[in-house]
């Protein structure tokens, strides 16, 4: 890679899924950079190819699908679709991390909290016995989990939503990857309760100096959150630039549609 | 979803507090009654020498005796004992279709791991071979083995364990195809967790439930497999007792003295519907629904 404050570079990158009956083109040949320390966000519709774009990155496909890549994901020199598929699972969760959506269905229901962060923290680190635990805890007291020794040995269930998305993003961030990729982190959470995760995600990235890959719907939560965004349609992305820039002038139609469709306080409405 | 739910909160939310109490469901009872007549099962297996009052296997002149305080179900053709051929003949019996029932859930549990984890040509090439053993009667698959291999002790739980793995790995299938496309199995997957973990330690366990109930009813069916198989006289050899045996040595004396064939019949039937006590206790429990 020419420049090495990239960490990511995607190049043409497509992704035709194949179901049973059909054949998606789900992403068209997409390229984007990412920078190290930067956070960029990826906004469409639903349906726009913005989560296949992630999972491309992290080459994980859809249960009940194959998925077939093509172009380039430049991480860090190394080109991710050429890596075999046991280079691929040392490196997800340890260089490359990721949230989902739903805090509900996204932890294992049957293990503990803390047996769930040990499992990754024996998986890609050095740490043994009573280290992994003491790692555990601190990592659920830096997401700011309240009296996180008890709370590690508690299920799941014993969580609100928001308690799990923060579990969820302790897990992401176990292992200090270089890039976190967070989809629709707030989309099932309380609004109350988006903006703690979003503040949360903002200081560990200022903290570890990590990239954040931030893929959304909502325009509200890339304003405060990213400085480069990209718009997403139709598995192309139709339009890029600094945040300020794409909300104070959209260049491309659809871009204006989707900042029309967030209610405004400024602009009068009309009555119906 | 509503599976592991139902394990996790088992003690509580489903039965409303009457009054103070707690009041217990049917399939609370169901499952005490289970146990319970599983405990006596296990007690007179475990401790057969030392329960039965005779030698299962000594003769005597005073054959075909009537109940008395000496032989409380009366003896059999050859003057034998039949309450200790009962309990030492439950012993064979039920090792057999324990060991046989474990075989079969193995091979199911590993089968149907496969099977529905994987997918696509593994799924089908490994449900194909399995419908074709599905599609045989169990008992003329069960006949035709023994009768190839040979009556046997070793044979006969093969034959048995072989005939209901089929059934074994589709309930393990089954719910693995949902599991596996469940978030947590995906998140797990994003931070780099093996395959072989993914299914034992985010698959597995919540496939438990079903698994548990129907290996419950397969031991009360397996029951009554090896005891027709035995009265066919495919079972152990004589002269060491087992259920099935007897019923088919006591069957050309029941009219002069029923109790030799009503004896084992009951401790069968008693067998039997231990499992499917148990079964339908844990179904109700477990929260297991129409799995199967």
């Amino acid at each position: 890679m020419s420049d090495p404050t990239l960490i990511l570079r995607v190049r043409n990158l497509t992704a035709r899924i194949a179901t049973r009956k059909e054949e998606i083109h789900a992403v068209r040949g997409i390229s984007f950079d990412i920078a190290a320390g930067e956070a960029v966000g990826f906004v469409g519709e639903s349906g726009c190819g913005k989560s296949v774009t992630a999972r491309a990155i992290m080459r994980l496909a859809p249960e009940g699908t194959s998925i077939a890549l093509g172009g380039s994901v430049d991480f860090m020199g190394q080109d991710l679709l050429q890596l075999d598929e046991k280079a691929m699972r040392d490196l997800r969760g340890r260089r490359i991390a990721m949230v989902f959506q739903d805090p509900m269905t996204s932890l294992n229901p049957v293990m503990t909290i803390g047996s769930q962060i040990d499992d990754i923290v024996r998986r890609h680190t050095e740490l043994r016995g009573r280290a992994i635990r003491q790692r555990t805890v601190e990592l659920l007291n830096l997401v700011g989990i309240p009296n996180p020794e008890r709370r590690a040995d508690n299920h799941p269930h014993q969580f609100s939503g928001g308690m799990r998305q923060r579990v969820l993003i302790a897990i992401a961030i176990s292992c200090d990857p270089d890039l976190l990729i967070a989809d629709e982190p707030t989309t099932a959470l309380d609004v109350t309760v988006q903006a703690q995760i979003l503040r949360l995600l903002m200081r560990l990235r200022e903290e570890r100096g990590m990239s954040l890959m931030l893929i959304t719907h909502d325009f509200g939560v890339v304003a405060g959150m990213v400085e480069r965004v990209n718009v997403m349609y139709r598995g192309e992305i139709v339009e890029s630039g600094s945040v300020e820039r794409v909300f104070a002038e959209p260049a491309h139609e659809y871009t204006r549609a989707l900042l029309h469709a967030v209610p405004r306080l400024d602009t009068a409405g009309r009555v119906l | 979803m509503s599976t592991v739910r139902a394990m996790v909160d088992t003690a509580g939310s489903q039965n409303p507090p009457a009054d103070k109490r707690q009041r217990l469901t049917n399939g609370q009872l169901l499952l005490g009654l289970g146990i319970a007549m599983l405990a006596v099962l296990i007690i007179v297996t475990v401790f057969a020498p030392l329960i039965a009052p005779f030698d299962p296997s000594k003769t005597s002149p005073n054959s075909l005796a009537g109940p008395s305080a000496q032989h409380w179900l009366g003896t059999d053709s050859i003057g034998r004992d039949v309450l200790s051929r009962l309990i030492v003949g439950g012993r064979t019996t039920l090792l057999i279709t324990a060991v046989a029932v474990f075989l079969a859930l193995a091979a199911g549990l590993v089968l149907g791991l496969l099977s529905g984890y994987l997918g696509g040509m593994v799924d089908e090439i490994i449900m194909r071979v399995l419908d074709v053993v599905f599609a045989f009667p169990v008992f003329l698959l069960a006949i035709a083995v023994v009768a190839a291999l040979g009556p046997t002790v070793p044979n006969l739980i093969l034959t048995i364990a072989i005939v209901y793995t089929p059934a074994m790995a589709r309930v393990v299938r089954g719910p693995v195809l949902s599991v596996k496309e469940w978030d947590h199995v995906e998140a797990a997957r994003s931070v780099g967790v093996s395959e072989l973990r993914l299914v034992l330690r985010h698959v597995l366990p919540m496939v438990i439930s079903p698994i548990v109930v129907a290996t419950s009813l397969t031991l009360s069916h397996t029951i009554f497999t090896v005891t027709a198989l035995s009265f066919l006289g495919l079972g152990p050899p004589p002269p060491d007792p087992n259920w099935g045996g007897m019923l088919s040595e006591a069957r050309q004396f029941m009219e002069l003295a029923p109790l030799t064939v009503v004896g084992p019949a009951t401790a069968i039937v008693f067998a039997t519907l231990t499992f499917i006590v148990l079964a339908n206790g844990l179904r109700e429990v477990l929260d297991v629904g129409s799995w199967r």
